[in-house]
């Protein structure tokens, strides 16, 4: 809809009305996240915007909520809670996430391997059931299996949290590598065996570094998921199983303070470095594949 | 020359077409080999749960189980008069025989079919040891006086069974009475409906919405050059990839009566200090978040769409006499209706089971299903409940990504 020399004033009107319009969206998505940046380095106690941040006074600007933030409690006021809170949850949660994506990450890997397979028995319904996570709300999913891994013990542990989100992660990684083997050429893996090697040995020499970046898109999604999720974590996480998630949403409810803003601000850094290396891998695997022009 | 007219064989004398088979058979065991880890881990860690949570929200055995004779002497009752000495007894001898703790739970159970009776079953369970021979009857009694009513035996009914629907009748504001009959809840204990209704209401304005604005947005995106396109499209998938709790902190900066959005109102003095508006923990408050937090999930559907509508049918249908907006009416529209249709039944169903959102920025009266469920199920601890609306729920979602399959296919499901 580009706009022509010979546009008639209504048509202009119309034309810039849709672009400011597009605009006002686009700034609506964004708009909050940019405004918790510079609001983490208040020097206020509240989630406001000072006088003295809106004079650009240096005043106005500190770090001390990041100190909080990482359990350095040397100016911390009497009034606000100092903890190692975040830091514990940042670990636990870095912990959690990092298993559930290797778990995730091998078995959704294993599952798609099957199903791209022309000749797999009942390949839908088990794509199907490996995708229903996904699809599962986790106000559905979480009292499920709140219900269920309390019979096996596995409430109020490690292991049934990264279980848990191993499961929410491989749905994932099942639908980023079964769509990357679709351009995969499987007359290589035909050579590899031809030339004698075994299965496991084709796989890791021939077959992984070509699908690579369709595993590891699968698996930051799979990572991501873990370790923004708190429902479940809510459901069946006990005290020692406090995570970042978890601490945010006490802070939430309970002592709302700039500190949230800062682990905030570092997780939405977080995830323009996520964003931006999905991305990156997605060109590289475009490009390996030869599909070129987007 | 016989070898010519038979099958054709392989290298070692077998049959070509018996040894393809083989070999397919083996492919197939091997492919199935593979799946099996990953499959048997999701049947562990996620079918099973599920299956148990239907399970669970029309499992009635838990009252069976501590009271076995009273049961049993239910079904030889007549359900007029009061029941005689000894079913009185049967009740005596379940108390007896089951631990204070297993009555406690099926008392609660027992009391949402009849309320009185969580307090009826704590009063006899602690006097009824001294009752050691008859008459029973009025033993019972003189604990206290609703064993002498005969609606209170009535109500066991509801329970005999070790299978009830009761759960999905209370989720809708239903219930049985004593004559097994369904009715309605009383008027002070009708609140499940408003909480669908509204859950239904706060989806449907957030796909509304979401649509207004993406619509626009999408066909911007897909008709700008790569170059711009795809810092836009960052703008789209940032929020996407942003953790949930960290949008939510975001918009509460936004909307609280101190908020930029309030301040900037006032500071431009389109409002004034007093009348600030409350946009956080109410109604608005869930509209406004969710709808932010779901537009991607419209936008990303309606861009993949309209990328592979060619720009020549515009200009084809211009030519052809058409104005621009008759054009777009009657030509753009139509193309892009899949798009619509995945967005909107995407955009839906992730809202309808929302949960953290309304629970952070709803306050009162932005409390959505997802909500109750989590009340239920943690607080209340009527899990019965939590069980049948969360099944409730699930069988709706499952109907609508049916029909989301047939419209786009779940395989083409998107991300980012």
């Amino acid at each position: 809809m580009a706009i022509h020399p010979y546009s008639t004033v209504p048509q202009r009107a119309w034309h810039y009305s849709y672009l400011i319009f597009c605009a006002i969206v686009f700034f609506f998505l964004v708009a909050p996240l940019v405004a918790v940046i510079p609001l983490s380095f208040t020097s206020g106690a509240f989630l406001i915007f000072t006088p003295e941040m809106l004079a650009f006074d240096p005043e106005g600007y500190s770090l001390r909520w990041y100190r909080l933030l990482i359990g350095d409690c040397s100016d911390a006021v009497v009034t606000t809670v100092c903890s190692d809170k975040w830091v514990r949850g940042a670990k636990n949660s870095f912990f959690i996430a990092i298993c559930a994506t290797v778990l995730a990450t091998t078995l959704g890997t294993l599952a798609a391997q099957a199903i791209s397979k022309p000749y797999m028995p009942f390949g839908k319904v088990i794509m199907a059931m490996m995708i229903s996570p996904l699809i599962v709300p986790l106000i559905i999913t979480a009292p499920a299996i709140s219900l269920w891994y309390s019979e096996l013990n596995l409430t109020q542990t490690y292991t049934g949290l990264v279980f848990a989100h191993t499961v929410l992660g491989i749905p994932f990684v099942v639908i980023t590598v079964t769509s990357t083997l679709v351009g995969f050429d499987q007359s290589l893996m035909r050579a590899a065996a031809g030339l004698g090697g075994g299965p496991v040995y084709n796989f890791f020499k021939v077959q992984m570094p070509l699908i690579l970046p369709g595993m590891i898109s699968g698996g930051l999604f799979a990572f991501i998921t873990s370790f923004d999720e708190v429902v479940v974590v809510l459901f069946i996480g006990g005290l020692e199983q406090h995570t970042l998630p978890k601490q945010m949403w006490s802070g939430i409810r309970q002592e709302i303070s700039p500190t949230i803003l800062s682990a905030a601000t570092i997780l939405v850094l977080l995830s323009i470095v996520l964003l931006t290396t999905v991305e990156l891998l997605r060109r590289r695997s475009d490009r390996i594949r030869g599909v070129t022009g987007r | 020359m016989a070898e010519e007219s038979g099958p054709i064989l392989t290298a070692n004398g077998i049959p070509l077409k018996v040894s393809l088979e083989r070999s397919m058979r083996q492919n197939k065991l091997k492919a199935v080999g593979l799946v099996s880890v990953p499959f048997v881990f999701l049947v562990l860690m996620f079918v099973i749960p599920i299956i148990m949570l239907l399970v669970r929200s029309a499992d009635d055995r838990l009252v069976n189980d501590v009271f076995p004779r009273t049961f049993e002497a239910f079904k030889s009752w007549d359900q007029v008069d009061l029941p005689d000495e000894e079913m009185f007894k049967a009740v005596v001898l379940d108390f007896q025989e089951s631990k204070p703790s297993e009555r406690g739970r099926a008392s609660s159970r027992m009391n949402y079919a009849k309320s009185g009776w969580r307090s009826l079953v704590r009063k006899t369970g602690k006097k009824v040891k001294d009752v050691t021979e008859g008459p029973y009857k009025e033993a019972l009694i003189k604990i206290d006086k609703r064993w002498a009513n005969v609606e209170t035996w009535k109500s066991l009914a509801i329970m005999e069974s070790d299978w009830t629907y009761e759960y999905y009748l209370n989720s809708i504001d239903l219930k049985q009475n004593s004559d097994l009959e369904i009715v309605q809840q009383p008027e002070n204990r009708r609140v499940y409906n408003m909480f669908w209704w509204r859950t239904f209401l706060v989806s449907i304005q957030v796909t509304l919405f979401c649509l207004i604005l993406a619509y626009p947005v999408a066909h911007l995106l897909a008709t700008l050059p790569l170059k711009h396109s795809n810092l836009l499209m960052i703008c789209v998938l940032m929020p996407f990839w942003t953790s949930l709790l960290v949008r939510i902190v975001a918009w509460m900066i936004m909307l609280q009566q101190e908020g930029v959005v309030n301040s900037t109102l006032v500071w431009a003095g389109m409002l004034s200090d007093e009348n600030r508006l409350a946009m956080m923990y109410n109604y608005n408050g869930v509209l406004i978040v969710m709808t932010q937090i779901l537009l991607p999930f419209m936008i990303l559907p309606l861009y993949s769409v309209m990328k592979t509508i060619p720009p020549s049918y515009m200009r084809a249908a211009q030519n052809l006499g058409a104005t621009p907006s008759l054009a777009f009416i009657r030509v753009y529209m139509p193309q892009t209706l899949p798009g619509i249709g995945a967005g909107c039944i995407l955009v839906f169903i992730v809202a309808i089971g929302y949960f953290i959102t309304p629970e952070l920025v709803g306050g009162k009266d932005g409390q959505l299903i997802g909500n109750q469920i989590n009340y239920h199920m943690r607080n209340s601890l009527n899990w019965g409940l939590a069980c049948a609306m969360g099944s409730i729920l699930l069988i709706g979602i499952l109907a609508l990504y049916w029909v989301y399959d047939k419209i786009v296919g779940i395989d083409n499901m998107k991300m980012g």
